[in-house]
């Protein structure tokens, strides 16, 4: 739901992004492990650039939060069981980036809500009747199926007892009581139909009002450090923590309810199957998948849940329905995000050195292209990550895949490298210099055998801050759904469950010492003995 | 005899100042010729301008009775060896590999470059045993033998030497300074050699050439310029050196 606008601050960007109700990320990961080995990384460059999945399979995309999640592999389950193949990538960040997945045909379909649909992607001021959305929609190139039987709407949320204490129950009530202090996240605080249209529609005096990761918030709320969050109406926590919702009495905020985006050329079969999922679900039980999803930390159970309950759903023609889904055990997760991992520091990295140092040669020789060259450089590293996923995503070619999570790294890999690369070969006394040209050595010769091994230290020590950089960086690539010891971080940050974060963290940290570790003894074996005594 | 090395009208000068006004010199084959003068009168700026690490503003330089330019001075200067102050011996080769370095790129035999390592040894006196050292493991003194070897491996036609015995102890510096002569007169080398020290210019000149403020203000032997100063600085700066010698 709620996301990120095109072209929003960093802030939005990051708020867009670390969507709120995340969740667990449990399957096979969005590009499988079709390699196996960390050396083939090369003899698989093809492989990134053709296609990075199989291209019969019906792709379904779902944002960074539980729902998303849930409503993604309920999909995924009932094409199945229509007999079409699909494949779910979960978690791939906010609104921009599954929009312009979608546009760009790297998923098929995936769940969005109306009011994010008319404010976000369509960019309306005025609210949007389900006919209007499905008309500009439609004009590009994008279906929309009837809303799936629940709002997942913007509400304000107190503690029940707090509540009652002050006898507030209405959005107007807190007019009453300016000094409650407000814990809203970045997002809320940056939308169009968020917080400072609302503060007008109601007169709200409050000015304590801070902004606040939105997991981080519940806890806030629990401790008594805030007193009023925002929150979404299918919210597990809502029922878990035992918060009231303010009744919205102007009813300011727009509806959100819950459909399905598809490609319109995407095969009608998968399309019919989709719209069986129409009126399904209504509010009520939306919580309740959620809930056991953040309970079990598993939303294929929770959408196993959908199926068995006997949903509002004709009997699927495959004639199964609610297969128990069997989690990967944790050293084939932990096995697996290592892999993939490896695979997008290694590949990154690899582009840094085969760029970074050409480049780094040419910058040693000063003048306005080596200036340019390394303010480039620096100019890259000063982007945020996330905003330059979100600006790589929309480009021809990359879109959302992990060629998108390569290039961002071998990008932010490039810097020690050219300037390591150039600051060592400066560094070569001019006598000695001299002396190669003295001697009539070839240009190359002389780079060759002469500048680089002089400068091989320095070129090394870039090599390894990249290294241990890209480790750290690639984390980010779970954003768009390129997966890496990312997933449990991120979904962990999201669910405020130290656990999951640990379990892609520690393995993360073991990573970058294991790298600076390889590094210092491939020092041994590259940097010559004469410059070691 | 003609000359192997001509310079005519070369001159070099920098945003703030000339290095070098318009000179000329020429160097007969077999001689040692010492470029001296007080600090930034013009000598290095010359001996690099001959090698081509300084390119200069005008004039013209013929080796060999054939023109240098641009395209044929990197196989003119496999033909002219070079040794500055520090060596310039690179630190991540051995003392074997700094010496064989030109002449493995441009593809000589094993077995020639083994033969003229032995001799190289023995004529600069550097023990065998340590030509597998790197240059951070050998002394000053042994370094600069390496450095000659270095720039006499190719047995280039022209030998130039930047202040080579500058920056050794002054037991070092003599007992090379012997070995060098010994050198030089045993190959009937053609030297040109940089120094700030009279004594030093004295004991290997055939001729010397004096600098100041980058003219050349006299050439001939160190009689002539006792005998028959061109000019009150030639004096001056003899009688300075020599005035110190005789504390």
């Amino acid at each position: 739901m709620k996301s990120i606008r095109k072209g929003g601050t960093q802030d939005t960007i990051e708020s867009g992004i670390q969507e709120p109700k995340s969740q667990h990320l449990r399957s096979g990961s969005v590009l499988g492990s079709w390699f196996s080995n960390f050396l083939l990384i090369l003899s698989c460059l093809p492989a990134f650039l053709i296609n990075s999945s199989s291209a019969e399979d019906v792709v379904i995309g779902s944002k960074k939060f539980t729902e998303s999640y849930v409503l993604g592999e309920i999909a995924k389950r009932t094409l199945a069981d229509a007999g079409i193949p699909a494949e779910h990538r979960q978690g791939m960040g906010g609104t921009i980036i599954l929009w312009e997945a979608l546009r760009g045909a790297h998923v098929d379909a995936y769940p969005e809500y109306t009011g994010t649909i008319a404010t976000e992607i369509l960019k309306s001021d005025s609210a949007l009747s389900l006919n209007q959305i499905r008309i500009s929609l439609e004009k590009l190139g994008v279906g929309m199926t009837a809303p799936l039987g629940f709002n997942n709407t913007y509400a304000l949320v107190m503690r029940r007892s707090e509540a009652q204490r002050l006898g507030i129950r209405t959005i107007s009530d807190l007019q009453r009581y300016p000094e409650l202090k407000f814990g809203l996240t970045h997002e809320f605080l940056e939308r169009q139909d968020g917080w400072q249209p609302l503060r007008q529609r109601y007169a709200l005096p409050q000015q304590n009002i801070i902004g606040i990761d939105h997991a981080l918030g519940y806890t806030a709320l629990a401790n008594g450090s805030i007193a009023v969050k925002d929150a979404y109406s299918t919210d597990a926590k809502i029922e878990q923590n035992d918060l009231f919702v303010l009744k919205d009495d102007l009813q300011f905020f727009p509806k959100y309810e819950a459909v399905f985006l598809f490609r319109s050329s995407m095969r009608a079969d998968a399309i019919a199957a989709l719209r069986r999922l129409e009126g399904s679900m209504d509010q009520t039980r939306m919580i309740r998948l959620n809930a056991e999803a953040e309970q079990t930390k598993n939303y294929a159970r929770a959408a196993d849940l959908y199926f068995n309950s006997g949903a509002a759903l004709a009997p699927a023609p495959s004639g199964h329905s609610g297969r128990p889904y069997i989690g990967d055990s944790f050293p084939h997760k932990l096995a697996r995000w290592t892999l993939r991992h490896l695979q997008l520091a290694g590949f990154s990295l690899l582009l840094a050195i085969i760029l970074g140092i050409p480049l780094g040669i040419v910058a040693s020789r000063g003048g306005a292209v080596g200036h340019v060259i390394l303010g480039f450089a620096s100019v890259v590293q000063t982007i945020p990550s996330l905003a330059l996923l979100a600006l790589l995503v929309p480009l021809p070619f990359f879109g959302i895949s992990i060629r998108t999570a390569i290039a961002a790294l071998f990008l932010y890999g490039l810097l020690p490298i050219v300037r390591n690369t150039a600051t060592g070969l400066q560094d070569i006394p001019r006598s000695l210099r001299e002396s190669a040209v003295a001697l009539g050595l070839s240009a190359v010769a002389r780079l060759w055998q002469i500048y680089l091994p002089m400068a091989s230290r320095s070129i090394l020590a870039g090599i390894k801050t990249s290294a241990v950089i890209n480790i750290g960086t690639a984390t980010l690539a779970a954003l768009i759904g390129a997966g890496g010891l990312g997933e449990p971080i991120i979904s962990g940050l999201n669910l405020n469950d130290h656990v999951t974060i640990l379990e892609g963290a520690i393995p993360a940290a073991v990573l970058a010492l294991l790298v600076q570790w390889c590094f210092d003894l491939l020092d041994r074996v590259l940097i010559p003995k004469g410059l070691r005594i | 005899m003609s000359a192997l090395i001509k310079l005519e009208d070369v001159s070099k000068g920098y945003a703030d100042a000339v290095a070098l006004y318009p000179t000329n010199l020429s160097l007969e084959p077999g001689k040692t010729t010492v470029l001296i003068g007080p600090s930034g009168c013009g000598k290095s700026t010359l001996l690099r301008i001959i090698i081509r690490l300084i390119e200069p503003d005008s004039g013209s330089i013929e080796f060999g009775g054939t023109p240098v330019t641009c395209d044929n001075i990197n196989g003119l200067r496999r033909r002219i060896g070079y040794v500055i102050q520090e060596g310039g011996l690179f630190p991540h080769l051995t003392a074997g590999a700094n010496v064989l370095l030109m002449a493995r790129h441009i593809g000589k035999s094993e077995g020639e470059m083994h033969k003229r390592l032995q001799e190289l040894s023995k004529l600069t006196r550097f023990s065998e045993n340590l030509l597998p050292r790197y240059p951070a493991e050998l002394s000053g003194g042994q370094r600069q033998r390496v450095s000659l070897m270095r720039a006499l491996m190719l047995s280039p036609e022209l030998l130039l030497l930047d202040e080579p015995l500058g920056a050794l102890d002054p037991l070092v510096r003599a007992s090379l300074q012997k070995d060098l002569k010994d050198i030089f007169a045993g190959l009937g080398q053609t030297v040109v050699f940089v120094t700030h020290d009279l004594a030093e210019a004295v004991y290997f000149a055939d001729n010397i050439v004096l600098m100041n403020e980058g003219r050349i203000v006299q050439k001939g032997t160190i009689g002539d310029l006792r005998e028959r100063p061109a000019d009150p600085f030639v004096s001056e700066f003899i009688n300075a050196q020599r005035s110190i010698a005789n504390l």
